[in-house]
C-alpha cells in the first residue's frame, strides 16, 4: 500500500537527508518525493509517497514527526486532500513522413482529451505536458505509446489538504528556566 | 554572563568552552588532533578538566559512563576523519540507549569541505542516523546558539547523543560569546504531561485487574521516576520487572520486585510477563530480546504503556491505553488517582491479587537463578555472587557484553538507580572498561566494578593507561572462560557444538599486563582464592586487575531461545563436550 505523507520542513542543510535517511533505515520504500519552497522561504513542502503496510502509516508519521526539522507531518492517504502529479512526455512522430501526418493530428486530439498541452513541437515530435492523478497518467501514457516511441519524466505527487491544520509549534523556550517556569510557559506541552 | 565576557574577542574555541562552561560541563573525554589543534591550544590554560583516552571509541563509551552514572549530559571530543569515524559505535550505542551525550568533532577548514581534504569524512552525513541530531557550524556567530541546543536536544525529551561538527577556521576565528537566552526549535514537540483522561482510566485498570504486572524499563531512569515507581508499586502491590536497561529503578531488595524479563531473564519474571492480565509498561520498548516471540508475550494482558517518545507507542505491541509524556510526572498523577480510588476499587480484586503474588512467589521459589559452586573451579555464577555480597547492592558495576553480562545482571543487585551501566540496546562489546572510566571519574569515591569477559577485555586495553594515568581506582574483573562465550553457547545450542572462531587461547598474565602498567594485579583459577581476591582489590586504594579463570563451558540460564515463546524457557543442563573447536 502506498501512503501519501506532506511534510512542512525547516529548510535547513541536511534536512532532507534525515527525512530519506529515516525512511531508508526503517525500510520503508520511497515511490515518489518533490520538494519546494512554501511562500514562507525558511519552509519546504515535501510530499513522499512511502510504500508501507497500512497498519505502519502512523508509525511513519511518528518517526518524521521526531525529526527536529520538521514542523509538521501529516497523512494524506485517506485525510481530505488532492494529490496531482505532473508528467512531460516526448512522443516521436516525424513530419516529413507522409503516412505520420495522420498520427500527428491524432496525438493532438488525443492529448486534448486528457487536457494535455503542447509544450514544445519540432519535425520529430512533441513534447505533452499533463497533469492528473497517478491513474490518469498511466493511461495517458498507454495511449501515447502505441503512436509511437516516448520518454517520460513525472515529477511525483504533490499533494495539499483541503483543510487548514493548525500549525502546533515548540515555543521558544529560556535558557536557565527551572522546570515549572518553563511549564508556566506551556513550553514543553508541545 | 557578565558584559564584560560579551565584549571580549575570543576565538571559536574559546566560545566553544564558555558554552561549556555555561552547561555545566565538568569533563570531556577526547582525543586531539589536527583541525582540533586550536581547541586544544585553547584548553592549554582553560579549567575545563580534559581526560585523554587511548581511543575515541572509549571517549564515547566513558562519556557514557559518566552521563549513566550521574544523568548529565556526557561530552566526548574527537578530531576530524577517523577521530570521527572512531566516535560512530558510541554514538549509536547511546542512541539506542537514550543516552544524553554531545560529541564535539573537528571538521577541515569550511573551504576545504568537500575536496576530500586530507583527514576529511562527511562526519555530517556518516552521524546523521547515529544521532538524535546533529549540527555543521558554518561560522563562529552560529556557535554558542547550537551549542546550547544541542544540550538541550540531549538531554530533553527522550534524551540521545547530538553532534556538532566544528570546521578549523570556526575554531580559529575571532568573536564573541553572545549569551543566549532562548531555544527555540519550533519543530522539536514533545508532551511532557500525559493525558490526565488516560491517566485517570489507567488508573481505573490497574484496579480492575487480577494480575496486574509492571514492566518498567531504562525510562524510569532517564526520567529519574525510581520513588514514584516504588510508590506506585507499593500502592498496587503488584509484581515488578526492570528490564536490563532498568535494574535498579525499584531496589533489588523490594519485596515485589522480581528481577528481570526476557532471554535471560527469570523464570518468575517470564512466567508472570506471560500470565498477566495487565502489563503496566513504563519506559520501555517491547525490545525483543524481552518479548521473545511476539505474538506469544503476555497474550493474556492488555498493556497500558507509558513513554515520552510516542514512536515507541504501538510500535512492537498495541497499547489498549497509551499514555505520552514524562514517565515522572504521570506516575506522580497516576498515584494520587490510585489512592484516590484505592478504598472503592482494590477491594473487589483484591483477593485475586493477593492469589497473583502467592502464583509469583512460588514461581520465584521454584526456580531462582541457578547459582552452582564448585569445590575445584570457579563458577561463573559463584564469581558475580561474591562480587554482588561485597557490592551490597551499592556499588557501580559497569560491564560489557556477552555471558558475564547477563550473569551480572541476573546475580548482582541493584538498590539505586544508576549503578548498573551496560550496553543494552546495541551490545556493543569493548564498552564496559571505558564506561567505567567515566563513572569513575563522575563518582570519584564510589566503589566502581568493571566486570568484562576475556574478548571484550581485550577490546578496550588500550584504556589501561588512561586509568592509571588519571588514577582511577577501578576494580577491573575479567571474567575469563576462554572463550567469546555468548557465541560459543550459540554454537553449541544451534550450530551442533562446532566452536568456529571463538576460542581465546592467549591471554596476558594479569599480574604483568597490570605491573607494566604499573599498578597491581592477579590471576586467580581457584574457587578459595575468589573471596579473598576480590577483597584485595577493593583494599587496593588504586586500580586493581583481577583475572578469574571460570568454568569455560557454562551456559547462560533461562533462556528463550530466539523466536521463542517466553513462558517455553530452557532452565538448563549442563554442556556437552565440543564436536569439534577450530
Ligand atoms: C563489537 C562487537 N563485536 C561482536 C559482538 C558479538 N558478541 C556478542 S557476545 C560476544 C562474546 C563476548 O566474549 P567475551 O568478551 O569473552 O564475554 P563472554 O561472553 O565470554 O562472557 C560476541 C563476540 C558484539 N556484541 N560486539
Ligand atoms: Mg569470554
Amino acid at each position: 500500500m502506498v501512503e501519501i505523507i506532506s511534510l512542512l520542513v525547516e529548510n535547513k542543510p541536511g534536512a532532507l537527508m534525515r527525512v530519506t535517511g529515516v525512511l531508508v533505515a526503517r525500510g520503508y520504500n520511497i515511490e515518489s518525493l518533490t520538494v519546494a519552497r512554501t511562500l514562507d522561504p525558511t519552509l519546504s513542502r515535501m510530499t513522499i509517497v512511502v510504500d508501507v503496510d497500512d497498519r505502519l502509516r502512523p508509525q511513519v508519521i511518528k518517526q518524521m514527526n521526531k525529526l527536529i526539522n520538521v514542523l509538521q507531518a501529516q497523512d494524506h492517504t485517506e485525510a481530505p486532500a488532492v494529490s496531482r502529479e505532473l508528467l512531460l512526455l516526448r512522443v516521436r512522430a516525424i513530419a516529413t513522413e507522409g503516412q505520420n501526418k495522420d498520427a500527428r493530428t491524432a496525438i493532438l486530439k488525443e492529448a486534448e482529451i486528457f487536457g494535455a498541452r503542447v509544450v514544445a513541437s519540432n519535425i520529430e515530435g512533441f513534447v505533452l505536458e499533463v497533469t492528473g492523478d497517478p491513474e490518469k497518467l498511466d493511461e495517458f501514457i498507454d495511449v501515447m505509446r502505441s503512436y509511437g516511441e516516448i520518454e517520460v519524466t513525472r515529477s511525483g505527487m504533490v499533494s495539499v489538504s483541503l483543510e487548514s491544520k493548525k500549525l502546533k509549534l515548540a515555543p521558544p523556550i529560556t535558557r536557565g528556566a527551572t522546570q515549572s517556569e518553563e511549564e508556566e510557559n506551556g513550553v514543553l506541552n508541545g | 554572563m557578565s558584559t564584560a565576557m560579551a565584549n571580549k574577542l575570543m576565538s571559536g574555541s574559546e566560545v566553544l568552552l564558555e558554552c561549556l562552561v555555561q552547561e555545566g560541563v565538568e569533563v570531556i573525554f577526547g582525543y586531539p588532533g589536527g583541525v582540533t589543534l586550536p581547541l586544544y591550544d585553547a584548553m592549554y590554560d582553560h579549567p575545563i578538566r580534559h581526560i585523554l583516552v587511548r581511543h575515541e571509541a572509549n571517549a564515547a563509551f566513558a562519556a557514557q559512563g559518566y552521563a549513566r552514572s550521574t544523568g548529565k549530559t556526557g561530552v566526548c571530543c574527537a578530531t576530524s576523519g577517523p577521530g570521527a569515524t572512531n566516535l560512530v559505535t558510541g554514538l549509536v550505542d547511546a542512541m539506542m540507549d537514550s543516552i544524553p551525550m554531545v560529541a564535539l568533532t573537528g571538521q577541515v577548514t569550511s573551504k576545504l569541505i568537500g575536496t576530500d581534504a586530507f583527514q576529511e569524512a562527511d562526519t555530517f552525513g556518516i552521524t546523521r542516523s547515529a544521532t538524535k541530531h546533529n549540527f555543521l557550524v558554518k561560522k563562529i556567530e552560529d556557535l554558542p546558539q547550537i551549542l546550547h541546543e544541542a544540550f538541550y536536544i540531549a538531554k530533553s525529551g527522550r534524551p540521545g547523543p547530538v553532534l556538532v561538527d566544528i570546521p578549523k577556521d570556526v575554531f580559529q576565528a575571532q568573536g564573541h560569546y553572545q549569551p543566549v537566552n532562548s531555544i527555540h526549535l519550533p519543530g522539536y514537540k514533545f508532551v511532557v504531561d500525559g493525558h490526565n483522561g488516560q491517566i485517570r482510566r489507567a488508573a481505573q485498570m490497574i484496579w480492575e485487574a487480577e494480575r496486574p504486572y509492571i514492566y518498567a524499563g531504562g525510562g524510569i531512569l532517564h526520567g529519574d521516576a525510581s520513588e514514584e515507581l516504588v510508590e506506585t508499586v507499593d500502592i498496587v502491590d503488584c509484581p515488578v520487572v526492570n528490564t536490563l536497561m532498568g535494574l535498579g529503578a525499584v531496589p533489588a531488595n523490594h519485596p515485589r520486585f522480581i528481577s528481570m524479563p526476557g532471554m535471560h531473564g527469570s523464570y518468575a519474571a517470564n512466567m508472570g510477563m506471560y500470565n498477566a492480565d495487565l502489563l503496566i509498561a513504563l519506559g520501555t520498548r517491547f525490545d525483543d530480546r524481552v518479548t521473545g516471540r511476539l505474538a506469544a508475550f503476555a497474550p493474556f494482558a492488555k498493556v497500558i504503556h507509558v513513554d515520552i517518545d510516542p514512536s515507541e507507542i504501538s510500535k512492537i505491541r498495541h497499547a489498549d491505553l497509551p499514555i505520552v509524556g514524562d514517565v515522572k510526572r504521570i506516575l506522580k498523577r497516576l498515584n494520587f488517582y490510585l489512592r484516590e480510588t484505592k478504598d472503592e476499587m482494590a477491594p473487589k480484586t483484591e483477593p485475586s491479587r493477593a492469589a497473583w503474588r502467592t502464583q509469583i512467589k512460588e514461581w520465584m521459589e521454584e526456580h531462582p537463578y541457578d547459582r552452582p559452586v564448585s569445590v575445584d573451579e570457579i563458577k561463573p555464577q559463584h564469581l558475580m555472587t561474591e562480587i554482588d555480597r561485597i557490592s551490597g547492592g551499592n556499588a557501580i558495576v559497569c560491564t560489557d557484553v556477552g555471558q558475564h553480562q547477563m550473569w551480572a545482571a541476573q546475580l548482582i543487585r541493584f538498590n539505586k538507580p544508576r549503578l548498573w551501566i551496560n550496553s543494552g540496546g546495541l551490545g556493543s562489546m569493548g564498552f564496559g572498561m571505558p564506561s567505567a572510566m567515566g563513572a569513575q571519574v563522575a563518582n570519584p569515591n564510589q566503589l566502581v566494578f568493571s566486570i568484562s569477559g576475556d574478548g571484550g577485555f581485550q577490546m578496550s586495553l588500550p584504556e589501561l593507561a588512561t586509568i592509571v594515568s588519571n588514577g582511577l581506582p577501578i576494580k577491573i574483573i575479567v571474567m575469563n572462560n576462554g572463550y567469546l562465550g555468548m557465541v560459543r553457547q550459540w554454537q553449541e545450542l544451534f550450530y551442533n557444538n562446532r566452536l568456529s572462531q571463538v576460542t581465546l587461547d592467549t591471554f596476558p598474565k594479569a599480574d604483568l599486563l597490570a605491573a607494566a602498567y604499573g599498578f597491581k594485579g592477579r590471576t586467580i583459577e581457584h574457587p578459595r582464592d575468589l573471596r579473598s581476591a576480590l577483597e584485595e582489590a577493593v583494599a587496593e586504594p588504586g586500580p586493581f586487575l583481577l583475572d578469574v579463570r571460570v568454568t569455560p563451558f557454562e551456559n547462560v540460564y533461562p533462556m528463550v531461545p530466539a523466536g521463542g515463546a517466553i513462558n517455553e524457557m530452557v532452565l538448563g543442563q549442563p554442556s556437552p563436550a565440543p564436536a569439534g573447536v577450530k
